[in-house]
């Protein structure tokens, strides 16, 4: 077990590598520079900003020096945002896209899992079919709909919450529910199929078989199996949602990290570039890793390796 | 048993990180927290505390004011620091931080004479000195702002300076009251760069203490202006607050601006309407039919012309005849009135309203003897013209011209113009391409010169048109046409060097002619801001034409 999880932290550190690497020569590929504007600033001043952040030197160099850099924990200087430093940037934004999407992936989980069940139980029947309506929708709808629906609803027409920004508990309540609507409904979904092919399992007639109440054969042996693909899907999801959603941030104006993704590439601010896209691979990893950590915890006939 | 004891180790680990993620972004990122206190302490506040809440941009990237170049860092920068001089609502030069000023004889020394008693906001005193930092920090390579060569080029001593040793720009004070500017040459403008928040003071303390990271924290922001930083969260709200050391303090009636940070306009059009900011500038184009008649709907001009650029050293556009015949084929009153609904106005003219021209009249009064150059009323005549000058160049009915492509990004009504110049073209049996390049690679492609016909705008620094018309001096970095004409040259030539009033307005407006007989570019329109303001709730907030919000005279309707 411990080597196993030393080899895949090892396998980690080379795709983020490898994620670092092909991000830094691309992006120096993509046409344009950190410091233009519409209009043209003097030849001097260029020359100036560029030395200043040893953008002057060829590319192999700058590549160097900022692998060195990043060994030693030094994610630079963000080149628009004057001042400021990358790893400033993403610790100050990071908490805030974490704390909506957590609280988004709770809610798709608790919500997502129990109405999935639901409908599995009454397969076929009202329920069913109510809910299959509704994941269908959420998995059909984009969230910048769901958004301006929301906000026409009950921010302009109502105005029971407010638009933008997270002041109070009420600004939660929107973004999260625009960003847990695609994941509720996609685990809804997921849950009600495997949830209906657990039931069908022999171990289900022999649980029954056996006389266990309807509550211990529905967790202890239905549940129990059905989740896991729910888990599969969760480990990915949060790695994406706690980052920060580039629409609804933009939408509710929340200050999270989702918008300095783009923000960083179209202003081709390479450091904060840099700094994001690492930052989310190293999560996505890590998720992924947890995740397979619990299948075992879950399922212990799941080997590793 | 042991894999399984190890995996909820594994879970512990994971769990004790998400609560290690958690505990440090209510610690160091005071923000996240500090977010949610201060703001509803702020609209709790609000009806003891005048504080007003106002949209005019997104996130600013920096609000140096030597590093700054964007129009709304500016006006955010005028917010918190007081140059030399001021522009007042009236658009003339007033007192700033300087009380008087006197211009020598021949033009090229300045002697500014300072306010007694002036004090930054942290309440320390402000000395001519501090002008004399701040102009020369303008100057060094390692601060590398973008505007140092349109403020300072023509002081004495720039050249030495700018490649490194920055005491050499020839700003001096001889006392702690009198800062003193000897210019290589006279500038006739020079007061409206003095009033530039490039050259606004900064102070030297705060900057040696925490070098760039000083304008990005509310508290080593310190100003000398009406208002300054108490809060700044990134991408979500700067919170000003009035400056008690402000020598004109009593007449700030407000006790704080909160600029909220939104990029997009629907979300700021959303705020407006629920009433949360009480002023605009983001208004969504798509809601503006609906908003035309409302009375808090807003448009004004500023110094600025919407145009296109022609490659003039590529085939078919280095023939003059075929450039007049594509900008007489533009119906500029459709496109601008009809197309962008009144945002813009019709261009006829390159050098548009709000520009400066001598004896305080307006540069576009005096221009072609006060009519336009091309009328923006009679399309049809324009037509028939261009349909004649495009036979005589030799392509009757846009026979023997090769397809053409008109390069432009795609934000505002950049594509929507393109396609309208496509179907005007199309009139005159001109065939074009549409090809939309990412803003960020589109500009360097039409400063390379790497494209056929382009989108182009110019917004002015300063209202002196030399600003606006030096973009066609052949040599300029921003004549992306790469249009050359040895007459213009000259006359711009003369309008840099010569003392004399008339003799400047002259060759500018000469210039302008010689531009437009050549059809150097193609003007299209004006630029206007146009924004929502409920005026029920704030007075006294006025807009100048360099697309500034003056916040200092304004205040809460109660």
């Amino acid at each position: 077990m411990s080597r196993y999880v030393l080899k895949r932290i090892l396998l980690a550190i080379i795709t983020v590598w490898v994620v670092a690497t092909l991000t830094f020569f691309l992006m120096n590929m993509i046409p344009g520079g950190p410091f233009l504007s519409e209009k043209a600033i003097s030849p001097q001043a260029t020359a100036a900003l560029e030395a200043k952040y040893g953008l002057d030197k060829p590319l192999w160099q700058q590549y160097l020096t900022y692998m060195n850099g990043l060994l030693h924990g030094d994610f630079g200087m963000s080149l628009k945002q004057r001042g400021r430093s990358v790893l400033d940037i993403i610790t100050s934004k990071f908490p805030v896209s974490a704390r909506v999407g957590g609280i988004a992936v709770a809610f798709a989980l608790v919500v997502g899992v129990t109405l999935g069940c639901v409908a599995a139980l009454h397969q076929g029947k009202f329920w069913d079919r109510f809910i299959s309506v509704f994941a269908t929708l959420g998995i059909a709808v984009p969230s910048f709909v769901i958004c301006t629906l929301l906000l026409y609803i009950f921010g302009a027409k109502l105005k029971w919450l407010p638009t933008l920004g997270l002041n109070s508990w009420q600004s939660y309540i929107m973004p999260v529910f625009a960003i847990a609507f695609y994941p509720t409904a996609y685990i809804m979904r997921l849950m009600r199929s495997s949830m209906l092919d657990a039931l069908g399992q022999d171990y289900m007639r022999t649980a029954k078989a056996k006389g266990l109440s309807g509550n211990k054969q529905l967790f202890k042996h239905a549940l129990r199996n059905a989740i896991l693909p729910v888990i599969t899907y969760v480990g990915p999801m949060l790695a994406y949602t706690i980052v920060g959603s580039f629409v609804v941030e933009k939408i509710f104006v929340i200050p999270g990290l989702g918008g300095s993704f783009i923000t960083a590439i179209t202003g081709r601010d390479y450091t904060l570039i840099m700094g994001t896209t690492i930052f989310l691979a190293t999560l996505v990893i890590l998720m992924t890793l947890v995740v397979d950590l619990l299948y075992k915890v879950i399922d212990p006939r799941i080997k590793l390796d | 048993m042991k894999t399984r004891s190890l995996s909820l180790l594994m879970a512990a680990v994971m769990a004790a990180s998400v609560a290690g993620c958690s505990s440090s972004n209510s610690t160091s990122t005071s923000t996240a927290d500090s977010t949610s206190g201060s703001t509803a302490s702020a609209t709790n506040t609000s009806s003891d505390k005048k504080i007003l809440s106002v949209q005019i941009g997104p996130n600013p990237e920096t609000l140096d004011p030597a590093l700054n170049s964007a129009v709304d860092g500016g006006n955010m920068i005028l917010t918190n620091f007081e140059c030399l001089l001021t522009n007042d609502e009236n658009g003339q030069i007033a007192p700033g931080a300087a009380e008087s000023w006197e211009v020598s004889e021949d033009g090229k020394t300045y002697t500014f004479k300072l306010r007694d008693g002036l004090k930054w906001s942290d309440g320390t005193p402000l000395t001519a000195e501090d002008f004399v930092y701040s102009w020369q920090r303008v100057c060094d390579p390692n601060v590398a702002a973008p505007y140092a060569e349109t403020v300072l080029s023509m002081v004495e001593g720039y050249d030495d300076a700018i490649a490194g040793d920055i005491e050499k720009l020839n700003v001096e004070a001889p006392d702690d009251q009198t800062f003193v500017v000897h210019l290589k040459d006279a500038c006739p403008y020079f007061e409206s760069l003095a009033a530039f928040a490039t050259l606004s003071p900064v102070q030297k303390a705060t900057i040696e203490a925490n070098g760039d990271a000083w304008a990005t924290d509310a508290s080593t922001y310190v100003s000398n202006g009406p208002f300054y930083i108490t809060e700044w969260v990134p991408s979500s709200y700067i919170l000003m607050e009035k400056n008690p050391n402000y020598w004109d303090a009593e007449n700030v009636k407000l006790d704080g601006i909160k600029f909220n940070l939104i990029e997009d306009a629907n979300a700021a059009y959303n705020a407006y309407n629920a009433g949360e900011i009480a002023m605009i500038k983001d208004v969504p184009t798509e809601e503006i039919p609906s908003l035309k008649d409302r009375d808090d709907f807003f448009v004004e001009p500023i110094i600025g012309t919407y145009y296109v650029s022609m490659n003039t050293e590529k085939e078919p556009f280095t023939n003059k005849d075929v450039r007049k015949a594509l900008s007489l084929a533009i119906d500029r009153d459709y496109l601008a009135n009809t197309l962008m609904q009144g945002t813009y106005s019709p261009a006829g003219n390159f050098v548009g309203p709000g520009w400066a021209d001598i004896n305080g009249t307006e540069f576009v009064e005096n221009s072609n003897g006060g009519e336009e150059f091309i009328s923006t009323t009679d399309y049809e005549a324009d037509l028939e013209e261009a349909k004649k000058l495009l036979a005589d160049a030799g392509y009757p009915n846009g026979e023997g011209l090769p397809k053409i492509t008109y390069t432009t990004n795609d934000s505002g009504y950049h594509k929507a113009i393109a396609e309208y110049l496509q179907q005007a073209w199309k009139e005159l049996g001109v065939d074009m391409d549409v090809d939309i390049v990412e803003w960020a690679s589109f500009t360097p492609m039409r400063r390379n010169g790497d494209y056929e016909v382009a989108r182009n705008g110019w917004v002015g620094d300063y209202t002196d048109p030399s600003n606006i018309l030096d973009l066609l001096y052949s040599t300029n970095g921003n004549n992306d046409g790469k249009f050359s004409n040895e007459e213009y040259d000259k006359q711009m030539e003369i309008s840099r060097t010569t003392l004399d009033e008339q003799e400047r307005s002259d060759a500018l407006h000469k210039a302008e002619e010689i531009l437009m007989e050549e059809a150097g570019c193609i003007p299209l329109a004006y630029y206007n801001d146009f924004w929502l303001e409920d005026q029920t709730k704030v007075k006294g907030i006025w807009h100048s034409p360099y697309g500034y919000w003056h916040f200092e005279d304004a205040e809460l309707v109660e």
